[in-house]
């Protein structure tokens, strides 16, 4: 074999493998990625079956936890969504907590079946910390440093 | 006052690393000025010196808890275990950055005072630019996270530290990883030094492999005690979470994998010179962007335990300076690497590396963009994303199960041009036991992806043990043992790691694809059923630990014949130092699968929440690495093939 042809097959299995690298990586993006949302940036259009994550706080009085199943109204003190979650919450899942709901809407009700909180007392998650501060609700108590504590 | 000694101890420590960029390097190029390159090696001890006495006395203000230093204030506590007063030294963003440096001076002075082969402008220039990273990283800690920060008034006692790491595997974790992600600072060293020199050749290749290997060890150790952690103190049963921080540290091992194997190449053949540098120069930037992830609080995770705007900027301005300046040498002085002529065929050892390499690269972009990408967005559109497990599942496990069909073949064909025929009788093995498997696993009704996983083990595995029965002929007793004695150390070593890598991908296949699991809530005395195991709560009980106080759940095991197993406890702990919750779970772990019981909460009228996973083959995972790790030591520390290396005339 010529070394023009060895260069020719070995640059045509590099474009393949990238070639396959990128349509993986681009049919991985489009199925999985999950998008952030706090309750008021919900619209009608979140409604469908795509899978999100909402943010916010837990609402005081709101959690009615029976089992191993748990409603509770997620917050972020201009709109509320509701929230279900058939499972074990975390540690520190408690009224008043920032936490992070993963799941889908199915009317009205927000299907969870992740729900993220943090070991930590102060700990708010960085996304839900974010979109309370934009609208101006909360400004971060502990400093960011803290975190370490 | 030991305080500052250390504070003091640091900063003669980058006076001298200042020294000993500048006169060693200036040396090189001036033949009058040749003697002062002499001084590169002292004034590596000297830093390194300064280095070690400033860590000592930062372990002696946490051993003697002096809250007087604020970091101590803030890490530590009187009330705490002596091991882990220790390691609370290094498991903070302070101290994690002095051991950074320390490490760099261990690698540091084990280059100076070894490599003789090298020629001394090399050895004193591969000294120079190491220390230039020393100085970037002691300024980085001396300017922005001095760990001798006095605090005034001391308080009574400290904060603490976080209980979630007051673990052994925790302790020992940054060190390994530190150990791995340091010793590619030392390739990148060998790399620009190279680029200076404008010459690769073996003797390059020779001096940095055991470096490359033993950082290479350390990586995989630190990696798998890390998931080995996770997997037992975060109590939610995974091994691996796709975190940023995990992704941190797994494309600097995808590099320094691929770095391993083409350096062989340049140590072998004198090929692949240019792509090494290359790789050299993107694993030491990857590790880097590993510490910026960890450091600078930049990405939402659940384990970056520090952040600060101000030193991320710093971390970012080291990167551009390590990938810049590097690259533009490269585009100078590159077309001086160029390949000789060493066209080799196409079924070729050096073909089974490039496609080695290409797949490593190609699974590090893949990694780099699930991180990043999420990041990237939120600066341009503001929307929030994640990009979460199911991504690298349908992406990173394809291409190294490719990656995985050619380690099986690489390892098998001779340099420069391997006859098929002479490799064939091998493939028609692996092909026979490969299609056995599956004729067996289809015939049991397993899951196609399990089918794909398993075919691909025991392709890998019968690769090597026929490729190990090829070359030992045991039918011929006559020389066995001589034939198994001239087999050079790295083969071995690379038959080791390579058997660890099917060990690893068995415990990954059994965890993944036939996990059990089950969450009740339960009163004392009910039963949960698990697959083959049975489990009965018995009772809670109150505990009080050294410095905590816990709930603790009795479950007895039995397996499906009802003959008792084992007690489990997992635990919630309370520490109220912290006012801090942990959970720990409880672990049963045996050769073929651990079950694994994690405690939730409840009260004695509504009964307790307890979690339940039966995980097949999970400890193989770690065991895995450990295999892959015994490998690389084999590799770099093993006795090698006599080959006494041409030594330059102006050796140290």
């Amino acid at each position: 074999m010529t070394a023009k042809t060895r260069r020719l097959f070995l640059t045509f299995g590099a474009l393949m493998v990238l070639g396959l690298a990128v349509f993986l990586v681009l049919s991985a993006l489009k199925e999985n990625i999950v998008y952030f949302y706090s309750p008021s940036d919900i619209e009608e259009t979140h409604l469908s079956a795509k899978r999100l994550r909402v943010g916010g706080l837990v609402k005081d009085g709101s959690a009615d936890i029976d089992g191993l199943s748990a409603t509770f109204i997620l917050t972020d003190q201009i709109d509320d969504i509701s929230v279900r979650y058939d499972g074990a919450l975390p540690d520190l899942f408690r009224e008043g907590q920032g936490i992070i709901a993963e799941g889908r809407f199915t009317g009205d009700i927000f299907i969870a079946d992740i729900v993220l909180a943090k070991h930590d007392e102060t700990y708010m998650p960085r996304e839900v910390a974010d979109s309370l501060k934009q609208k101006g609700l909360w400004q971060g108590d502990a400093p960011s440093d803290g975190a370490s504590q | 006052m030991i305080a500052e000694i250390g504070h003091f101890a640091l900063i003669i420590a980058l006076v001298t690393s200042i020294l000993q960029a500048s006169v060693p390097l200036i040396a090189t190029y001036h033949a009058g000025l040749n003697d002062y390159m002499r001084l590169a090696v002292p004034l590596q001890l000297l830093s390194a010196a300064g280095i070690i006495i400033s860590f000592a006395c930062l372990l002696v203000t946490f051993i003697t808890s002096d809250f007087s230093v604020a970091l101590v204030a803030q890490h530590s506590h009187s009330l705490k275990p002596m091991l882990y007063k220790i390691s609370g030294s290094w498991g903070n963003h302070e101290g994690s950055l002095l051991l950074w440096c320390v490490i760099l001076a261990l690698y540091g002075t084990v280059f100076a005072c070894s490599s003789r082969a090298l020629s001394r402008t090399t050895h004193s220039r591969i000294l120079a630019i190491h220390a230039m990273v020393s100085i970037a990283f002691l300024s980085f800690s001396l300017f922005t996270s001095n760990p001798f920060e006095r605090l005034s008034p001391a308080p009574i006692d400290g904060q603490g530290l976080n209980p979630v790491l007051q673990d052994v595997g925790l302790a020992l974790h940054p060190p390994t990883l530190y150990l791995g992600y340091v010793g590619l600072s030392l390739a990148f060293a060998f790399a620009v030094a190279g680029l200076l020199d404008g010459r690769i050749d073996k003797i390059w290749a020779q001096a940095l492999k055991p470096y490359i290997t033993a950082a290479w060890c350390a990586l995989t150790a630190g990696i798998a005690l890390g998931s080995w952690w996770a997997y037992y103190e975060l109590g939610w049963g995974g091994w691996w979470f796709w975190d940023p921080v995990e992704n941190a540290s797994l494309m600097p091992w995808l590099a320094a994998t691929a770095l391993l194997h083409s350096t062989n190449v340049v140590a072998a053949k004198e090929g692949f010179r240019s792509w090494t540098v290359l790789l050299a120069i993107l694993g030491f930037s990857l590790s880097l962007i590993g510490t910026f992830i960890v450091r600078s609080g930049l990405l939402t995770s659940v384990h970056s335990f520090a952040s600060d705007p101000a030193r991320g900027v710093f971390i970012l301005g080291i990167l551009m300076l390590a990938i810049g300046l590097p690259l533009c040498l490269y585009v100078w002085r590159g077309p001086q690497l160029a390949a000789k002529n060493t066209t080799s065929f196409m079924v070729s050892r050096e073909t089974g590396l490039l496609i080695n390499n290409a797949l490593l690269l190609v699974s590090t972009a893949i990694i780099l963009l699930g991180t990043f990408y999420p990041l990237g967005l939120e600066v341009m559109t503001g929307a929030r994303i994640t990009v979460g497990p199911p991504y690298f599942a349908a992406t990173f496990s394809p291409v190294m199960g490719i990656a995985v069909f050619f380690m099986g073949i690489g390892p098998v064909l001779a340099w420069h041009r391997g006859r098929l025929s002479h490799a064939s009788l091998l493939f028609i093995i692996c092909g026979l036991s490969v299609g056995v498997a599956a004729i067996i696993c289809f015939s049991l009704g397993i899951k196609p992806a399990a089918l794909a996983g398993i075919s691909l083990a025991i392709w890998l595995l019968a690769s090597i043990v026929s490729d190990i029965i090829l070359r030992l002929k045991p039918w011929r007793i006559a020389g066995l043992g001589a034939r198994t004695l001239s087999l050079p150390a790295p083969q071995w070593g690379m038959w080791c790691a390579h058997f660890g890598m099917v060990i690893f991908l068995a415990g990954a296949l059994g965890e993944g694809l036939y996990q059990r699991e089950a969450i009740q809530r339960v009163q004392p005395g009910s039963v949960i059923s698990l697959g083959p195991y049975s489990i009965t709560f018995k009772q809670i009980l109150s505990l009080k630990g050294a410095n905590y106080q816990t709930q603790t759940a009795e479950l007895a095991l039995f397996d499906d014949e009802g003959n008792f197993l084992s007690m489990m406890m997992p635990e919630k702990r309370f520490y109220p130092a912290e006012k801090q919750v942990t959970t720990e779970a409880a672990i049963r772990s045996s050769l073929l699968g651990d079950v694994y019981a994690v405690l939730g909460d409840g009260d004695d009228d509504k009964g307790y929440t307890i979690r339940l996973y039966h995980k097949p083959l999970v400890s193989w995972i770690w065991g895995g690495a450990a295999i892959m790790v015994l490998g690389g030591a084999i590799a770099a520390f093993g006795r090698r093939r006599k080959t006494p290396l041409p030594y330059h005339e102006d050796t140290v």
